[in-house]
């Protein structure tokens, strides 16, 4: 097969998840705002829409550099790894024809591996810092400042992820070939990292007035438009396919990727053979199994049901590559029933107000399936066959890989700053303006305006004698 | 002549590598994108602070505040 097939074919394969993946995005704004208060809808609409700018240009100016630079820590098996291609001021971060070089930037060589596929990868990538950032942002609404939510989405965003990828959803990230850690689907690398990130943020950051009894008991904060939310969870399942897809390298010599034959195949991100085949089984069956699990643990209720098949998908994704269908469905009811009880364990015992389940569905579904792989997948090699030192899955080494995404990577860093912010009286809006809701403050002029139109309407009504 | 390297399309592409405009300036527009970048976190932390300041203290006035938390006509 000729090899610019090959990589156009890959540039293509990339662009087409990335409008998928948007819709993720547009999923996770629809269900935040159908699941806030009418008054604080505007406020909760764009804190998660601004993440996107802010979070783009920050992982072009350095999220992209450093999951190419960090793999080996750097300092735990090796030194920062030169990236020429994803340093902001490369050549190849920009239009680029992949012929000679016009900066001492980059070598031929360089431009001629990466100047059609850079830009869509690096696209793809973003799109997952987005969902990071955009799962820790329905865990806080109703009572964060915007601009305190903004800085701790370009850290989770444009930082802590990327590093996480690179330490173990690279071919040779250190923990790939350290602890055997194997993560196809990122249950930890974007689920766990961003449920610790939420749970880091809602400590310092407290529960919503009203949100808890006297006693302590937890009262139902009620969506104000259900459908929205629905919508929004449906949008985000559709998503998650191109979120699944361009987890995948689509086509590769199998020559280059160390394998023995002369044939062609499609790999996930640690270049181990895979199929399309193999995900669109594991995504739907994991889904339904979270399904299933969550209406039946819920009783019925449509946003523990809807949850549970993201927990359900989520808690299988880090083996989706390998599992059989039916694997995949009982992993994720584990999943699912994991995080509806656990969800209510934390927020009864420790007051913890995660407004939409954000820490149980992504946080401890991404954890509990990491671990669950371990077992599963146990000797099964992680590591591509080019790398010579061949590292097993092994329980030991995902319930470690699960305590980094989770804690080290995901809870710590966010709990660090979200305590800075308080300690500077930025973290939280001030107690009337949150009693008063965020959009009066905020969008006053608007409402204001609604007040003088619907006057002057009554104004003019009377004029003609109408009412 | 160009502001960017290209001149004419009648060229081997082998030839060709970065056709955005004023190649060699990337440094700088990176730390203009960087001033871009931090002056607006900056610029939404002081818009932030000053309008919170403005309203708690509209909202400490308990009619208004009365008059929004139950619902009846928008304050005047």
């Amino acid at each position: 097969m000729s090899d610019a097939l090959l990589v156009i074919f890959t540039e293509f394969y990339y662009w087409a998840t990335i409008p998928l993946m948007f819709l993720i995005h547009v999923g996770f704004c629809m269900y935040e705002v159908g699941a806030s208060r009418q008054k604080n809808m505007m406020h909760t609409l764009m804190k998660n829409t601004m993440l996107i700018p802010l979070v783009t240009i920050t992982f072009f100016f350095f999220g992209w550099w450093i999951y190419f630079a960090f793999p080996n820590g750097p300092g735990f098996i090796g030194g920062i790894v030169d990236a020429p291609h994803a340093v902001p001021w490369s050549e190849l971060m920009g239009a680029h024809l992949g012929g000679a070089a016009a900066t001492d930037t980059t070598t031929v060589d360089d431009n001629a591996s990466w100047a059609r596929i850079n830009g869509v990868f690096w696209a793809a990538f973003l799109l997952f810092s987005w969902t990071v950032a955009s799962i820790v942002s329905g865990a806080v609404i109703e009572r964060i400042r915007t601009g305190a939510f903004l800085m701790m989405a370009v850290l989770v965003g444009s930082v802590t992820w990327i590093i996480d990828a690179s330490w173990g959803w690279h071919p040779e990230g250190w923990m790939v070939k350290v602890l055997g850690y194997h993560d196809a689907y990122a249950s930890g690398v974007i689920h766990a990292i961003a449920g610790g990130a939420a749970l880091g943020i809602l400590i310092p950051l407290g529960p919503r007035i009203g949100k808890f009894c006297k006693d302590g008991t937890p009262r139902n904060i009620v969506p104000h438009n259900p459908w929205l939310v629905s919508i929004g969870l449906f949008l985000i399942y559709t998503g998650f396919w191109g979120f699944y897809v361009a987890c995948n390298v689509p086509i590769i010599a199998e020559a280059d990727i160390g394998l023995t034959g002369e044939g062609y195949t499609a790999t996930t991100i640690y270049l181990t053979p895979t199929t399309l085949s193999a995900i669109v089984f594991n995504f739907l069956m994991s889904l339904s199994g979270g399904m299933i699990a969550g209406y039946a643990i819920s009783r019925g209720n449509a946003f523990w049901t809807y949850s549970a098949g993201l927990a359900g998908l989520i808690a299988a994704s880090a083996g989706n590559d390998l599992y059989h269908p039916i694997q995949a469905m009982l992993v994720g009811a584990v999943g699912a029933v994991c995080a509806y009880k656990l969800h209510h364990w934390v927020e009864k015992t420790f007051k913890i107000d995660d407004a939409v389940g954000a820490v149980a569905v992504h946080g401890y579904a991404g954890f509990i399936g990491l671990v669950i792989a371990g077992f599963v997948l146990w000797g099964h090699p992680a590591t591509a066959a080019y790398i010579e030192d061949v590292a097993l899955i092994n329980p030991v080494g995902q319930f470690v890989g699960a305590v980094i995404m989770f804690f080290v990577l995901g809870f710590l860093p966010c709990f660090i700053l979200a305590n800075i912010l308080k300690w500077m009286g930025s973290l939280r809006v001030p107690y009337e303006i949150e009693l008063a809701g965020l959009d009066n403050v905020e969008f006053h002029g608007r409402y204001l305006d609604e007040s003088d139109v619907r006057k002057a309407e009554i104004e003019e009504a009377k004029e003609r004698d109408l009412i | 002549m160009s502001t960017t390297i290209v001149e004419t399309w009648a060229v081997n592409m082998a030839d060709l590598g970065p056709i955005y405009p004023f190649v060699g300036t990337e440094f700088i527009l990176f730390i203009v994108g960087i001033v871009f970048w931090i002056g607006f976190h900056i610029t939404q932390l002081r818009t932030e602070n000053r309008l919170y300041d403005e309203e708690r203290v509209r909202y400490q006035d308990k009619e208004i505040l009365r008059k929004v938390l139950l619902g009846s006509d928008e304050e005047e």
